[in-house]
């Protein structure tokens, strides 16, 4: 690990002003803020990131969870993962966002794993952990080690020539479903960004996976305010029963007249290059009747895009049951 | 070496011998355990051939000896680290994680390297009472907080419920990955943890034993569930 400068800012602005001097926010930046470290510290120590400084932003008072005036949540940026997930509202009013980030990582690792460092946990595989392997993220232009390598786990939606590797966050799945907003502090000012519009696909810039710009400090993520009568599930497929990234997952949220989809909203995990907002299925369900054909055909146009890698075809089928499962299980007491 | 006059022994059977010699089982040397004594001498091959050195029984830690960071290091940060009630005031090359920090700088071996990247638990400390891997932390990070490792958590003579637990249900093999199941089990007390085998096993995933001692592991945490 190459040696850095370490800084601990006490304000947001002081954070801003010290981000600022990295010549970008995205792969091979030169400043890093560090809250839980669970994703930069790992990388660190394979040399992927080689930030020269280190700025560490955990005393920013930025770690709330409170109701937002218009009846929404307002999460902390700084608020971990465990807090989040345990949480009575959370848990109470947006409960596909407990189940998704307590499916994910270990406990030892939630309670130190920020919101904003789990939005920033890096689309990434194991070719990109793996500084012996060309890696267009880490290097533009050196290959892809992943599209003729090992690529069983990796993206089927949103895949480039350049890059195929996943977002392996559940928590970003559920968020997308829940139409979250991101607020960031920045050189600027201030803006909020819509989830579906913060992440890249890797096209042929995949060392980009963000709209972030230097200087850009998280400081909440805004959850809408609830539906009432929603019915939602976050349901992961994987090989073993814990701690493992998903295959594919979905998070669903469902509000039902009667017998027919009122609204509805999709989202993909481990299957995607980012959390992956399904219109094509949302189109589907709208206004259809609640059944398991009206649940396939919703699951085919998710999918009618996909492109799979020489390992992971199986993902397609898989992604579509488990949006026929998920869709199912909302709407089964 | 003294000799013991049996008929046939293999240089195991005399080393042991000689490590219980003379008959009330002390330690030939006092207080000198392994760890202290390779650490002193440093060559593998001179500890092979004194097997006498070696400690028959646990004693309680002496006094925490701490290793002075290296003073006029370029970029080295100061810190004060406040570790089972004690402050140690450092100076770290920034990079140290606060495992590297506890097992090199502060001889409190007692937490675990397994990977090194957050995966198997090995390295778990409390931090504010919470669970975490302290491999992906930085010691530098950790200057307002309260550390509790393993060292801190019971003594040989009085020894935590859970500790007591996973002796009397056999909860460890090789011991190296027990520390961190301690620490997490200790954590999950205070934890909205469900009733059950399942929910235990849930709890404690971030935790892997390459023995397997798993159910054991289980039974541990709930008998100590059910004395609390």
């Amino acid at each position: 690990m190459d040696t850095f400068q370490f800084s601990r800012p006490t304000t947001v602005d002081q954070a801003v002003q010290l981000g600022a001097a990295s010549s970008t926010a995205q792969q091979s930046a030169e400043v890093r803020f560090v809250a839980g470290g669970t994703t930069l510290i790992d990388l660190m120590k394979l040399n992927v990131e080689r930030p020269r400084q280190i700025v560490d932003i955990n005393v920013l008072p930025l770690d709330k969870i409170d109701t937002a005036p218009n009846g929404g949540l307002i999460i902390g940026a700084l608020a971990r993962n465990s807090d989040v997930a345990h949480n009575p509202t959370v848990q109470r009013v947006y409960p596909v966002l407990s189940q998704a980030l307590l499916s994910g990582a270990s406990p030892q690792l939630r309670n130190m794993a920020t919101t904003a460092g789990n939005l920033l946990q890096r689309t990434r595989c194991v070719y990109f952990r793996d500084t012996a392997h060309a890696c267009n993220k880490r290097e533009p232009g050196t290959g892809c080690s992943a599209i003729d390598g090992q690529n069983r786990t990796l993206a089927i939606l949103g895949t480039s020539r350049d890059c195929i590797a996943t977002n392996p966050s559940d928590q970003n799945v559920a968020l997308t479903a829940l139409e979250a907003t991101i607020q960031i502090q920045g050189k600027g000012g201030k803006r909020s960004i819509p989830i579906h519009e913060f992440y890249l696909l890797p096209g042929s810039a995949p060392n980009r996976e963000t709209v972030l710009e230097p200087g850009d400090v998280i400081v909440s993520v805004t959850l809408p305010p609830p539906i009432a009568g929603t019915k939602s599930h976050y349901l992961k497929l994987r090989d073993r029963a814990a701690y493992e990234f998903a295959l594919a997952s979905a998070a669903v949220v469902l509000k039902l007249n009667g017998n027919k989809i009122e609204y509805a909203r999709i989202a993909l995990g481990g299957v995607g290059t980012r959390p992956w907002r399904s219109l094509e299925a949302e189109r589907a369900l709208k206004g259809n009747s609640v059944n398991v054909a009206t649940f396939r055909r919703a699951a085919e146009e998710a999918l009618k895009d996909a492109r799979p890698a020489s390992e992971n075809g199986f993902k397609v089928e898989l992604a579509k049951r488990c949006i026929v499962r998920a869709l199912t299980m909302s709407t089964t007491a | 070496m003294a000799k013991v006059p049996v008929e046939s022994q293999t240089a195991k059977d005399t080393e042991q011998q000689e490590k219980l010699a003379p008959e009330n089982g002390q330690p030939l040397l006092g207080r000198v355990t392994r760890r202290s004594f390779l650490s002193h001498i440093g060559a593998a091959g001179i500890a092979a051939s004194t097997p006498v050195f070696a400690s028959v029984s646990p004693q309680a830690s002496p006094a925490v000896e701490e290793v002075p960071a290296i003073d006029g290091v370029e970029g080295a940060v100061p810190v004060t680290l406040r570790i089972n009630g004690k402050e140690h005031n450092l100076k770290l090359d920034p990079r140290t994680t606060l495992l590297d920090c506890l097992r090199e700088n502060l001889n409190l071996p007692g937490t675990k390297k397994g990977c090194d990247h957050g995966q198997c638990g090995a390295c778990t400390v409390h931090v504010n009472g919470r669970r975490v891997n302290s491999c992906l932390s930085f010691a530098v990070m950790h200057s307002m907080d309260e550390i509790t490792t393993i060292e801190g958590i019971g003594q040989p003579d009085h020894l935590h419920p859970m500790q007591a637990a996973f002796i009397e249900h056999d909860g460890y093999q090789c011991g190296y990955c027990t520390s961190g199941q301690i620490m997490s089990a200790v954590a999950l007390l205070k934890e909205p943890v469900g009733p059950t085998d399942e929910d235990v096993k849930q709890a404690m995933y971030g935790n892997i034993c390459r023995c397997g001692a798993y159910p054991n592991i289980v039974a541990a945490v709930q008998s100590t569930r059910k004395q609390a």
